[in-house]
């Protein structure tokens, strides 16, 4: 999830911008600028021979080799030329998670001379996704694509479009170890059969923030229990009764109060092991415990205990303000609230249902990861290798998690971390990552694959809005959602069959 | 042979422009292809099937029927009224004017993100004030007031232009048949429907064709900013939701078959305009 506010901006010309038609992908060594030398330079040495009249057929298979082996003499010598590859990556950071980002890509194109990293921001994550999509297809895609968690099973139906990162690090001969990666993080973005297929970048996951000055305003004890929701219920209650506006509120509704409360209860959110095993999964959102838990926050709302700000994190500026009590947010919210809060608060485990068999397990991922794209030369995927290293060592991932508040992508740099004292000057920050290990992720909570999700959820909202607003039950809404989810996965199917 | 060769750079343009792309979007209609553009499948008419059965885009026809209506009337009737007001002052004309032109200049996105910001729920000025009497603001569960603050941030931008156009036509129209009527005792209103209105006519039915197509093709940036379609899909018009579809859902073959069904539903509204309604135009 990211942590700045991104409003989709202004898109014109959408009618027939899909219409491009797609250029077979580019070949190192066939760029137009090596190929035409390379042809003039072939050419002139036939002519050369050509006028000499009596040309064996062995000699012109001689006389061909030596023409390729110039041509190819001329590209190395052309390649040779450019002092560094140079590896372009398309991402949708902006704001401080952009300068973070940029400051990575420096220290990396300084510790070496081989490759040259070229970092552009190509508008939020459905922007970015689009633009490598529409690049793709004119045959100019870049390198590395950061995609959100929710366009994974689009990027993994495209078999033909990504190169998977084992097949890129196993090429580039560089010692690699897929075990390193934290397993609920990896897990997201890993076939069933264990292949690893793009590299986990920013990785979140929701988490409770408590405003403690406001618990004791409404004469609560701060540091009671809020690990279940029943226990939630109570503390709402109580700052309902003591007047506070906003007893509580939250960001990115369907992946905090959908996805990963079904994964928190080891519940499927869709069949197939939630699209994991096959393009042919359901949606099974409208269960009992989901209905009951989107039920009770409706009642919430129409109590005026659960205020509902918009889609994305809008509800974080209510928090931030000192205005809500409660808030379910990412955990890489937390950089935000700690610049900006000017009140006493704390991180708490994301709350669950008490009477639900197997609860907590563990959350699942929010975020981003970096896809490799088809159709460039070994050498630059040497770089991309080299690249990738850099970003999984344990000193940049150690960073990355402290500057942000998103997970540490690898264990070494989780107990880095901990060894630097960092979880003890910022108490809370090591829950996301605790709330992720406790268990082994299951079938239910290992992450979600779903074809057009990133439309999936804005049904989601909409029906959840409904529910917000008083319009439609819980039954009523997700019955609806799940419904309508499915036919857009059918269609995914179709399109990938 | 001259006239061809004078013509042939409006064609290509027309062509390359115009009938290619509305040929692809044709073909493309009975295809579902990856996103990717890997493969493709060929379908028939299935994206129509697919579309025709969902209440939602059923529903999307009558969003948008509310919204153009709305949008061009009102943009309209404010631009007249402002119109004939601004055409009768004779003390700081031009200030006026220019004033009044100024709003066209603010693109849609931008006008959506200050229209946004008034009616903010949180900490905007208008919903601040509201809530002051009594009540309260909330468009982003509301659908009608998301209907009213769309059409408002639509239509602001578009009065300016209208206005241009009103004007120009108010000027137009000969002042002895104005002032003839006046001596025969007509007053200010009487003129105004029974001269001056009908006289305006082609300016009227112009600016008819054109904001119809306009509350059609280019609000897109307003309905983007302001409420992404929402809620519950009561702001997405067939536009919105070609987008929404190809650009999100990454759905190209549906989002194809949606331009084409929007060409034909232009092509039929156009028809309608030029057979029944410019009959009552006077020129």
């Amino acid at each position: 999830m990211v942590e700045s506010l991104p409003r989709d901006g202004p898109c014109t010309d959408v009618l027939f911008t899909g219409l491009c038609r797609r250029s077979p992908p580019q070949q190192f060594g066939s760029r137009p600028a090596n190929a035409l030398r390379a042809s003039t330079f072939a050419a002139k040495e036939r002519n050369g021979y050509a006028s000499y009249p009596y040309v064996t057929k062995e000699e012109k298979l001689v006389l061909r080799k030596i023409s390729v082996a110039s041509l190819l003499s001329v590209t190395m010598f052309v390649g040779a030329a450019h002092a560094a590859t140079e590896i372009q990556w398309w991402h949708a950071f902006t704001g401080r998670l952009g300068e973070l980002l940029a400051e990575q890509v420096e220290k990396f194109n300084a510790s070496q001379s081989d490759y040259k990293v070229i970092a552009t921001h190509k508008g939020n994550y459905s922007e970015t996704l689009n633009a490598g999509i529409a690049a793709f297809r004119a045959g100019e895609q870049p390198h590395l694509l950061q995609v959100f968690e929710v366009g994974t099973a689009t990027m993994m139906a495209a078999s033909g479009a990504i190169k998977p990162i084992y097949e890129v690090m196993t090429e580039a001969g560089i010692e690699w170890d897929p075990n390193a990666y934290m397993g609920a993080v990896k897990g997201y973005y890993t076939t069933t059969d264990g292949r690893m297929l793009s590299l986990p970048y920013n990785s979140s996951t929701p988490v409770l923030y408590v405003n403690r000055d406001l618990f004791e305003k409404a004469g609560l004890d701060p540091d009671m229990d809020l690990s279940t929701w029943e226990q939630v219920g109570k503390a709402l209650d109580g700052l309902k009764g003591a007047a506070i506006g906003c007893p509580l509120t939250t960001a990115w509704q369907s992946w905090v109060h959908l996805e990963n409360m079904s994964a928190y209860h080891n519940t499927p959110f869709a069949t197939k092991e939630n699209g994991f095993a096959g393009l042919d999964t359901e949606l099974v959102f409208n269960g009992a415990l989901h209905v009951k838990h989107i039920q009770t926050m409706g009642d919430w709302a129409k109590d005026g205990k659960f205020i509902y700000a918009g889609r994305r994190n809008e509800g974080g500026a209510n928090f931030r303000g000192g205005e809500c009590a409660l808030f379910t947010e990412s955990s890489a919210g937390y950089a935000g609230v700690k610049a900006e809060a000017q009140f006493e608060f704390e991180i708490r485990p994301l709350p669950y249902w008490s009477d639900a068999e197997g609860a907590p397990q563990n959350t699942i991922i929010g975020g981003a990861s970096l896809w490799v794209l088809s159709g460039h030369g070994a050498e630059d995927y040497k770089g991309v290798a080299a690249f990738f290293s850099f970003l999984s060592s344990s000193d940049i991932q150690a960073a990355w998690h402290q500057n942000t508040g998103y997970l540490p992508i690898t264990m070494a740099a989780a107990e880095q971390t901990k060894a630097e004292g960092f979880y003890k000057e910022n108490p809370g920050t090591e829950i996301a990552g605790m709330q992720m290990t406790a268990k082994a992720p299951t079938p239910n909570s290992k992450g979600l694959r779903l074809g057009s999700f990133d439309q999936i959820r804005g049904i989601i909202d909409e029906e959840l809005e409904a529910v917000w607003a008083g319009d439609k039950t819980a039954q009523q809404a997700l019955d609806s959602a799940t419904q309508r989810g499915n036919q857009l996965l059918r269609r995914f199917e179709q399109a990938n069959r | 042979m001259l006239p061809l060769l004078l013509l042939a750079p409006q064609l290509l343009v027309s062509v390359v422009f115009f009938f290619w792309p509305a040929w692809q979007a044709v073909h493309q209609s009975l295809y579902i292809p990856d996103p990717f553009g890997l493969k493709s499948q060929f379908v028939w008419l299935g994206n129509f099937e697919f579309l025709l059965g969902d209440q939602y885009y059923r529903s999307s026809f009558w969003t948008t029927a509310v919204f153009s209506v709305l949008v061009t009337a009102v943009s309209m009737s404010f631009a007249l009224w402002l119109a004939v007001m601004a055409d009768r002052l004779i003390k700081g004309s031009t200030t006026y004017r220019t004033l009044l032109i100024w709003p066209y200049a603010v693109a849609p996105a931008v006008a959506g993100v200050l229209w946004l910001f008034l009616f903010n729920t949180r900490v905007g000025l208008v919903s601040w004030y509201l809530a002051q009497v009594g009540y309260e603001w909330n468009h982003v569960l509301n659908p009608n007031e998301a209907m009213g603050l769309v059409v408002l941030a639509s239509s602001w931008g578009r009065i300016s232009y209208n206005f241009l156009f009103f004007l120009a036509g108010l000027q137009a129209i000969p002042k002895s048949v104005v002032e003839a009527a006046a001596i025969d005792g007509a007053h200010f209103w009487k003129r105004f429907w029974t001269i001056v209105f009908p006289l305006l006519s082609p300016i009227t039915f112009f600016l008819l064709v054109v904001n119809v197509v306009y509350a059609f093709f280019e609000t897109f940036g307003v309905i983007h900013t302001i409420t992404s379609g929402g809620p519950q899909q009561a702001t997405t018009i067939l536009v919105y939701k070609v987008y929404a579809d190809g650009f999100v859902g990454q759905d190209l073959g549906s989002s194809a078959a949606q331009s084409v069904i929007l060409l034909i539903v232009v092509g039929i509204l156009t028809v309608v305009q030029f057979r029944y309604i410019e009959r009552r135009v006077h020129y």
